[in-house]
């Protein structure tokens, strides 16, 4: 059981169960939405950029805890960054949940880390990742939903 | 292991329960290094013993193509192919085998008859009617014909038990009506719809109906020639025979005024530049080279339910699914998706507000195989107000360690999300 530990860490269940930042931003100048088709799970995310940077950021919808939780933390730690920036960790963040911890993670992911349980679960990686998928749309200023499928 | 007094209860004395499973190699093997408690047959089942030897035996002695070799092995296999045919009109109860069009599955039948009698039957401003509890596979082949057509698909509403409205089936039965289109049993609820009533209704309307046998033929069967619709549709996969053969079953004389389908091989009876005259059915309606050995092995899963027997099974299933519905409902966070009057094969819900795809990852790792997710019918998880659903379905070899081991890993994702 101990890689279902490694999946839902208690951060990870603490952010899906009491997800930061949900809700409308009606400030918002960037959003998106996105699907995960297979599961249902469906993310709207909201952004309001100034000078370039993520000066707030939101997001609403339903899913499995550790979308919620993905999307949780990921507005936590976008927050003051470019989208050049966003998509930099993004890639980041997408080696740690398909291929897992890598040293130096601490430092470049921060409390991404705790997502390093999601590479023993390759159903999930989609999970993980919708929120980020969700978020890069609405920063290109595409508000075309997208989808993991 | 169950004393023997429990197996009694649970399936009568002549239900040898373990002597099934002994005949599915895949049920002995462990997954995630606990034993596999497969509860996931209205996705797909596991092949009996019966099944693999009849298709590895096809591939080492029998196999040539079919309908055209002159030579031994090809007379041989197109005998072995016909005779599956008459066991799968003899499994439906059909009048003729030439009523018996072998496709590769139930979603494939739908389109078949989409594409042929309703491309015939529908015009603009007709209706196609479906109803709440359909698959997709049982809604989008008529919504892509209703665009092309100009026609209106319209649906039969579902109460919030997961049954149909027979009420408003009655007013949309118009005279616009073309076809209903109607499963035997909801894969994602496992309603058991009143087929014998709804042909009636349409029938007194004179409204042919297709019936999506996906999930009963498991569980229910059928007996068209009894049941009178118009059309039957089955997967071979969920019969325990392979992937890539089902049936479509029509009534002959429909058939006949069928015009083709898929043009090809197989399929007429003379071909120059200028016109091609057709086959009759059931060739009219099987282009090219089938999925021979498929077909073979078809034979043999319903060979094989025949010798268990199908209403053994299926009061099999109907314990054990008491059982289950049982210890679910024992559960304090647990909430039945669907409480249809009559059930068969699977059972939908959900624990607390965990989202069922992180019931179903911790279940996995117990062993346990479940369904989560929306089922391909999306339409009924938006009419019921959830997103998802897990789904537990049962078949022949289910037994009682199976529904204790999902009972005991639902435990288990409680603990992690209290």
């Amino acid at each position: 059981m101990s890689e279902l530990t490694d999946l839902y860490q208690e951060v990870v269940l603490d952010h899906g169960k009491r997800p930061r930042n949900f809700g409308p931003l009606p400030a918002e100048t960037h959003h998106a939405e996105g699907l995960n088709p297979l599961c249902g799970d469906h993310l709207t995310v909201h952004a309001r950029l100034d000078a370039g940077l993520v000066a707030e950021i939101k997001f609403e919808g339903s899913g499995c805890a550790i979308s919620k939780a993905s999307a949780s933390v990921m507005t936590g730690v976008v927050k003051g960054r470019s989208p050049v920036e966003v998509d930099a960790l993004f890639e980041r963040f997408h080696k740690l949940v398909t291929e897992g911890p890598q040293a130096g993670d601490e430092e470049t992911l921060g409390k991404l880390a705790v997502f390093g349980g999601v590479h023993e679960f390759p159903t999930r990686v989609k999970c993980a990742s919708l929120a980020w998928h969700t978020l890069r749309q609405a920063l290109k200023g595409d508000a075309k939903p997208v989808s993991t499928e | 292991m169950s004393p023997p007094f429990d197996r009694l209860r649970v399936s009568g004395p002549s239900y040898d329960v373990e002597a099934i499973r002994a005949q599915f190699p895949i049920l002995h093997r462990p997954v995630r290094g606990k034993p596999l408690a497969y509860l996931d047959n209205a996705a797909t089942t596991q092949k009996p013993r019966a099944v693999i030897d009849a298709l590895r035996r096809y591939y080492e002695e029998d196999n040539a193509n079919i309908h055209r070799g002159v030579h031994f092995l090809s007379e041989h296999a197109t005998r072995l192919h016909e005779e599956a045919r008459v066991k799968v009109a003899r499994f439906l109860g059909a009048a003729d085998p030439r009523e018996v069009i072998f496709v590769r599955g139930t979603t494939e039948a739908v389109n078949l008859v989409a594409q042929t009698f309703g491309r015939q039957r529908v015009g603009p401003g007709d209706e196609v009617l479906v109803t709440g509890l359909e698959h997709h596979s049982n809604i989008v082949p008529w919504q892509l014909l209703c665009r092309e057509k100009g026609a209106q698909l319209r649906v039969v509403p579902i109460t919030d038990g997961g049954d149909l409205d027979l009420d408003a089936l009655d007013r949309l039965l118009g005279p616009r009506t073309r076809i209903l289109a109607v499963t035997q049993v909801s894969n994602a609820l496992g309603t058991v719809t009143p087929l014998a009533e709804l042909v009636a209704r349409a029938h007194a309307r004179g409204v042919p109906v297709l019936v999506d046998g996906a999930q009963g033929a498991p569980h229910l069967g059928v007996d068209v020639q009894a049941l009178g619709a118009d059309f039957y549709a089955f997967s071979g996969h969920k019969v325990y025979a392979p992937t890539g053969i089902g049936v479509l079953w029509g009534r002959k004389a429909l058939l006949d005024a069928l015009p083709p389908w898929q043009g090809g091989g197989d399929m007429i009876l003379s071909v120059t530049f200028e016109e091609s005259t057709f086959a009759p059915v059931p060739h009219k309606l099987e282009a090219g080279t089938p999925d021979i050995g498929g077909a073979i092995a078809l034979g043999a899963a319903l060979d094989w339910v025949g010798a268990v027997g199908l209403p053994a099974i299926a009061a099999h299933e109907q314990a054990l699914m008491a059982e289950l519905v049982d210890g679910l409902r024992a559960m304090p966070d647990v909430r039945l998706v669907g409480t249809p009057r009559v059930r068969a094969g699977a059972v939908s819900f959900l624990l607390g507000d965990v989202h069922p795809h992180d019931a179903g990852t911790i279940l996995d790792r117990a062993g346990v195989a479940i369904r989560a997710g929306h089922h391909c019918a999306q339409p009924v998880m938006k009419r019921l107000g959830v997103p998802a659903t897990v789904r537990a379905s049962l078949a022949a070899y289910s037994n009682r360690a199976d529904v204790e081991a999902l009972l005991a890993g639902l435990h288990a994702v409680r603990k992690l999300f209290a």
